[in-house]
């Protein structure tokens, strides 16, 4: 199997005021085929106040990692491994019911599709109700006073009529924005967005986004922000990390990985993005292939079959030995620096521009 | 809400007229002379014309439909006397009022019915839920295990096994029969609780496995996990969020059940010798008595029409979205 050279988990940046950590995270579902390792050996921090960005093709573990943070995975058939540290308690060995004093009190989910993600028996005024009563000990007047005061900060118009509605009463952007004041009732520490504006159409998508960013700066909440949208996450997040099959392939600050990208799936994922302002003669570039079978994934670096520059590195060392994923500003690839920012000049930079 | 009721209410008399219609037709088109059935062996002409029109079965067949549908809201006037409304016409064979005999019948069938729906929904929804709260542990494994077996029984299988184990080899209890329960509220319990249970148990076994798979997939909802990630505990996700939804496809089955049983639950009532609504059917349909299958069609499809009105009140209690559509 894989030769670690070096294990992640010292070497991820760990600020003294890092409010998040995860280090070497490994979640393994069994299921009838098989062990599925989601996710192998993730690590990273995120600050108070501060936004971490987490991209990745469908099925790349962003999702699980962080249900696997609010410990919402099924214990039944899910196996984790490592730490998961928030603000100096530990998560993954934590009781049921610490967690659910954890849970939508100090961490809080805004989930991607809010159709489905809000219960269509109850008014939006009562799921709003419902954690700050529980986390609070507040009375239903309180409760009821405090969503219609989330709901109007989160730009609900009439948000005392709107208390009483049902979800599918809610246009589409309107129940995104009443999951938000679900997620924000308690002040969390943090937020976990996962994919929080795919469901919707551009415009509102972007009163979303801002809408986050205000309410970020007013409470001071880390932020997860997970999407497959490298448009989105530009505008949304201090540091970035760029996952693949599992794995975390490049880190850094969203503007570092954003203009200087140094991992080939990176380059692929920013060449495969349409942009506005580019030749429309330019086709888009799709990283060839698909992404692996988490029951059987490729030995090595996981991303050596869809990757078009395997030649330049010496011996199999693509298909047989895991790159490690650096300190800091890092890409987990055999490539040597000055290969790649040769090639990315050479060859990707012209696509970009 | 009112408006959806009064909807419904006019349809569902619109539609029994046709039930009603359909069974007549049906009836005359098929190639039996009634007259001479009810006659007998030694018929004389002159006796097979007097019953003849003592039936009325020489009037038109359209009059004779107009008869029979206009009697049910104003009462019909036989040889034999008078039928008040609801009249459903008098017997061809008994020459009893069919509106009687079916009354006569009815208290049994309710019991059958309701008692039966008390114990297999309390019962059967319990373990089910039970079973999905407690998922892959004993108690689960223990009510899928016994719900696949019983729901595999048959009552005419099951009720005489009970019946020789209680009643004919060791006389713990006694045939079963009905009584009024007006008349003796302790027999009325004892005489019918084995038909009621062993009904019960087919039942339970399938409303076990329905709550449970129904409650499994509902706990797979997103908005499910959305409950739990705002911190609401197992417990409180499991009975606010999860059940409600589960019982859609309850209501949906319950509401079909129920009414075919309180159109008579043929199988149960021969199985335990029992006079109901169901062996009436049997009987009009097999002595080709045409006043008695239209009564028992009638009032069986009468049922059917109610639950299913109640069936989407229900669902309009369950579902807000059903509520305002």
């Amino acid at each position: 199997m894989t030769t670690l050279t070096k294990t992640e988990d010292a070497s991820a940046p760990t600020g003294p005021e890092s409010f998040l950590s995860v280090r070497d995270l490994k979640v393994t579902f069994s299921t009838e085929d098989g062990p599925v390792k989601a996710v192998d050996g993730l690590s990273f921090d995120v600050q108070r106040g501060k936004t971490l960005g987490i991209v990745g093709e469908s099925g790349s573990g962003k999702s699980v990692t962080n249900l696997t943070i609010l410990g919402l995975h099924s214990p039944r058939t899910t196996t984790v491994d490592g730490e998961i540290v928030m603000d100096g308690k530990e998560l993954i060995t934590a009781s049921e019911k610490e967690l659910e004093q954890l849970r939508g009190n100090k961490m809080a989910m805004i989930f991607q599709d809010p159709l489905t993600a809000l219960s269509p028996f109850y008014t939006v005024g009562r799921q709003l109700s419902e954690p700050f009563m529980k986390h609070r000990g507040a009375s239903k007047k309180e409760a009821k006073d405090r969503a219609i005061e989330m709901l109007t900060k989160v730009g609900i118009p009439q948000p005392k009529t709107r208390f009483d509605d049902y979800p599918h009463q809610f246009s589409g952007g309107m129940r995104q924005r009443a999951m938000i004041a679900m997620a924000l009732m308690c002040d969390p520490d943090l937020l976990i967005a996962d994919e929080p504006t795919t469901a919707l159409d551009v415009t509102v998508q972007a009163q979303i986004l801002d809408l986050l960013k205000d309410l970020q700066q007013e409470f001071g909440s880390a932020i997860i922000f997970i999407t497959h949208d490298l448009g989105v996450i530009s505008q949304m997040a201090d540091d970035l990390l760029v996952m693949y099959a599992g794995r975390a392939v490049e880190r850094g600050s969203a503007r570092e990985v954003m203009s200087t990208p140094k991992h080939p799936y990176t380059w692929g994922l920013l060449s495969s993005m349409p942009r506005l302002d580019s030749n429309l003669d330019e086709a888009l570039e799709p990283i060839p292939g698909a992404p692996p079978s988490l029951l059987t994934p490729p030995d090595g670096c996981r991303f050596h079959p869809r990757c078009a520059y395997t030649d330049l590195v010496p011996g199999n060392q693509c298909s047989t030995t895991r790159p490690p994923l650096g300190d800091g500003r890092a890409s987990a690839c055999h490539l040597t620096a000055e290969q790649k920012q040769t090639l990315f000049i050479d060859k990707i930079q012209p696509r970009l521009r | 809400m009112l408006q959806f009721i009064i909807r419904r209410t006019l349809g569902a008399v619109v539609t029994l007229f046709l039930i009603g219609a359909a069974t007549f037709f049906l009836f005359v088109a098929a190639p039996s002379d009634y007259a001479s059935l009810a006659c007998g062996k030694d018929c004389s002409p002159q006796r097979l014309a007097d019953i003849r029109e003592a039936l009325g079965l020489n009037l038109p067949v359209a009059q004779q439909f107009w008869d029979f549908m206009t009697g049910i809201f104003m009462g019909r006037d036989f040889p034999t006397g008078h039928c008040s409304a609801p009249c459903l016409g008098q017997s061809f064979y008994s020459g009893e009022m069919v509106w009687s005999t079916i009354m006569d019948r009815f208290p049994l069938t309710l019991t059958l019915t309701v008692g039966g729906s008390i114990v297999f929904l309390v019962v059967g929804i319990g373990a089910g839920m039970l079973a999905a709260f407690r998922r892959g542990s004993f108690v689960d494994k223990f009510a899928t295990g016994a719900s696949m077996v019983l729901s595999s029984f048959q009552i005419y299988f099951l009720g005489p096994i009970v019946l020789v184990i209680l009643v004919y080899s060791t006389g713990l209890m006694e045939d079963p029969k009905y009584v009024p329960l007006t008349q003796d509220p302790v027999g009325w319990f004892v005489g019918m609780s084995i038909p009621v249970c062993v009904m019960a148990t087919i039942f339970t076994a399938q409303y076990t496995r329905m709550a449970r798979s129904s409650m499994i997939e509902q706990l797979a909802e997103e908005h499910v996990r959305t409950a739990r990630a705002k911190g609401m505990s197992k417990k409180y996700v499991f009975f606010r969020y999860a059940w409600r939804g589960s019982l859609i496809p309850i209501v949906t089955v319950f509401g079909i059940d129920f009414s075919a049983m309180l159109g008579g639950a043929v199988v149960t009532e021969l199985t335990f010798s029992l006079q109901g609504i169901g062996r009436l059917a049997v009987n009009g349909a097999t002595t080709k008595d045409l006043p008695l299958t239209m009564g028992v069609m009638l009032v069986g499809a009468f049922f059917i029409l109610i639950v299913n009105i109640l069936t989407d009140i229900a669902y309009a209690f369950i579902d807000p979205r059903v509520r305002l559509s």
